[in-house]
């Protein structure tokens, strides 16, 4: 994305400027995690869902391989040809010689975080195919030449100005025109179009049914369903933690996954593929890029149960201040920043400190994950492995000195109360992170230490 | 490629966790009074319409009166006499400029308004997605209160496609307006038989 690489704090910094775009973009994922309160509340059995969701994804995880190996079986008889990929390379290369052996080189993509966290479609592009996002807010980022902020709302960090903006450019929309109604039908009359005229369309996939060997995609737009009906060649991109055991299954996250998300009480179409139509091929592609090294670390492995809801990240206060791109990942937000370590931990070592730890993700959480437990954990790993930031790590270390011996702690606190009231400059200045963005405390008068002595111990 | 697979399930097989069970299949909790009423409240809240209809008659002088002069296409022999007839086996593609597809569920469900359409009951699948307006018949008798109870229905039938569809398409990804009408129909009526 960027040359020169900033961490999250750099980046928040940015997105930081423009302090009415930081509240516009703070209240409106309020407003989202406030319709998903109204939809989970409707339904008394919420927390019974929410923990049979847990332990279904459990099951997954505990069995992962035999239900692999049921599900490729079960869709290789079901006539759709099943890949494996291990790693983002491979994917991408798969992705490529379907379309070369079919001639293809225009396509359209419906949402698919997986392909996003591949960046299939800047290899498709080198390469010489041209991807169209058919997911209205994906295919405004993708004008933007910018990746999605959001997981199921790619574009939220944009004003309605700016689309109007970029479809005037790219569209043809008359100037200033920023009527979200006239440019949703803009959208429509250009992706129609595409739709119609492209021979293999991209999916993603949100649940796989070992049983059966059938999947699901889930969209409001029915962009998915266009794509896939129309083409003659499909693909469907998965991660492998995607799979669940029995159809049955299906109940209770389809019951979660929209409410967790939008507040609606299901997406408008939930499709269930299990053949090719007649005449038509239809590929899977099943891709670990990770999963497999997540799966074997146990404090982290839950990760693999999330199914992309995004409550965390609209409930999250750092997330709702410093924006989507502020995380440099594919998947931004706290289970972005629990994902991502485990991709490259010298990469995204600053991620997990991007959290005030206050849990309300994990409370939101559909299938249970402790995100902010885990936030927490990888910062231990992280500063164990040496990957902390030169400044956080200084700081450690100078804190580990200090509350190691009683003498250095009291004689430091002392010091630190007499600069802080006689010389407030050398704290309240630049170089002090903690002061950036927060007021010093008043400072007291003595120590607690020192106010025991002088009021207990004296009775 | 091969080698990926064996890699991938060997890595999975070593780093997976101790066997968890799977948990029992959950079942309806909380019951509604109503649930027909439920289904057309919710139906109403996410942009589609319900109509109440003694019989295929009434369904189709609702569609004369309510899409004259449009492009109908109906899997229903019982709206012959209003929709087109022998446009069954074209290029999908060709269904692009259809204004009205009537197509039967097999059920609905009164918690989110999802209907549950196979691929047998559209004769294409780009049908539901590709019309401008979709119409969908269902039996009064045929409405389940949860997905629990879907699920039970669909149980082990075999489908190459099945889809669950609620309301019209829609998006709300430019600054959480919510707009009917994103790439698939831009309205839903969905005629319920007494």
């Amino acid at each position: 994305m960027n040359t020169e690489f900033k961490d999250h704090s750099e980046l928040s910094d940015i997105f930081n400027k423009d302090e009415a775009r930081v509240d516009w973009h703070d209240e409106t994922l309020w407003f989202v995690r406030a319709k998903r309160d109204k939809a989970a509340h409707g339904i008394p059995e919420w927390e019974s869902l929410r923990e049979a969701a847990s332990q279904i994804k459990n099951n997954v995880l505990s069995n992962l391989h035999d239900y692999l190996v049921e599900f490729e079986e079960n869709a290789r008889k079901n006539g759709v040809t099943v890949h494996w990929a291990a790693d983002a390379a491979e994917h991408n290369q798969i992705v490529h010689n379907i379309l070369k052996e079919q001639g293809v080189n225009r396509l359209i993509k419906s949402k698919s975080m997986l392909t996003e966290e591949c960046h299939l479609n800047e290899y498709l592009k080198k390469n010489g195919v041209e991807v169209i996002d058919t997911d209205l807010g994906e295919r405004i980022v993708q004008l933007a030449e910018e990746p999605p902020s959001h997981i199921v709302l790619p574009c939220i960090h944009k004003k309605k100005e700016e689309i109007g903006d970029l479809f005037h450019e790219h569209l043809g929309t008359p100037a200033g025109m920023a009527d979200p109604v006239f440019l949703t039908a803009a959208a429509r009359t250009h992706l129609r179009e595409t739709f119609i005229t492209r021979k293999a369309a991209i999916t993603g996939v949100n649940f796989a049914v070992a049983e059966t060997g059938e999947f699901v995609v889930c969209t409001n737009e029915g962009n998915a369903d266009m794509g896939a009906h129309l083409a003659d060649v499909h693909i469907a991109c998965m991660g492998i933690e995607k799979i669940i055991p029995k159809r049955r299954n299906l109940s209770v996250f389809l019951r979660l996954l929209t409410r967790s998300a939008t507040g609606q009480p299901i997406t408008t179409y939930s499709s269930h593929f299990r053949k090719p139509r007649p005449g038509q091929q239809m590929h899977l592609v099943l891709v670990d890029n990770g999963r497999t090294t997540q799966l074997s670390r146990p404090d982290f492995r839950n990760s693999l149960k999330c199914i992309r809801c995004a409550a965390c990240m609209n409930t999250c206060p750092v997330y709702r201040r410093s924006g989507g791109h502020s995380y440099h990942t594919a998947i931004a937000g706290p289970i972005g920043s629990i994902l991502a370590p485990n991709l490259d931990m010298k990469e995204y070592a600053d991620l997990p400190f991007a959290s005030t730890l206050c849990g309300s993700c994990s409370n939101v959480c559909p299938v249970k994950i402790n995100i902010h437990e885990q936030l927490y954990k990888w910062r231990q790993v992280i500063v164990k492995e040496g990957y902390a930031p030169a400044k956080k790590a200084m700081a450690m270390k100078v804190m580990e000195f200090t509350l190691s011996s009683p003498f250095i702690y009291k004689n430091a606190g002392k010091a630190g109360r007499w600069f802080m009231k006689h010389a407030p400059f050398t704290v309240n200045n630049k170089l002090n992170l903690w002061y950036d963005h927060r007021e010093m405390p008043e400072v007291p008068k003595e120590s607690f230490g020192e106010w025991y002595n002088k009021n207990v111990k004296n009775d | 490629m091969t080698n990926s697979r064996a890699e991938i399930l060997a890595k999975v097989l070593k780093n997976q966790p101790e066997l968890q069970p799977l948990p029992a299949d959950l079942v309806t909790v909380t019951h509604y009074d109503n649930p027909i009423e439920n289904f057309k409240t919710i139906l109403t809240n996410i942009g589609g319409s319900a109509v109440n209809v003694p019989d295929y008659q009434s369904i189709q002088d609702y569609i004369k009166t309510h899409f004259p002069n449009q492009r109908i296409v109906s899997t229903l022999a019982e709206l012959s006499a209003i929709s087109e007839q022998g446009w069954e086996n074209q290029d999908p593609h060709s269904y692009e400029n259809v204004d009205l597809a009537v197509i039967r569920a097999h059920f609905g469900v009164a918690e989110n308004a999802a209907l549950w359409i196979t691929e047998d009951l559209m004769h294409q699948r780009a049908v539901p997605f590709i019309c401008q307006q979709l119409a969908v018949v269902i039996q009064a008798k045929d409405i389940v209160e949860t997905l629990h109870d879907a699920y039970v229905n669909i149980a082990d039938s075999v489908y190459g496609f099945g889809t669950f569809i609620a309301g019209p398409s829609k998006t709300a990804d430019i600054e959480q307006s919510l707009v009917l009408g994103a790439h698939g129909p831009k309205g839903m009526t969905v005629f319920i038989l007494d």
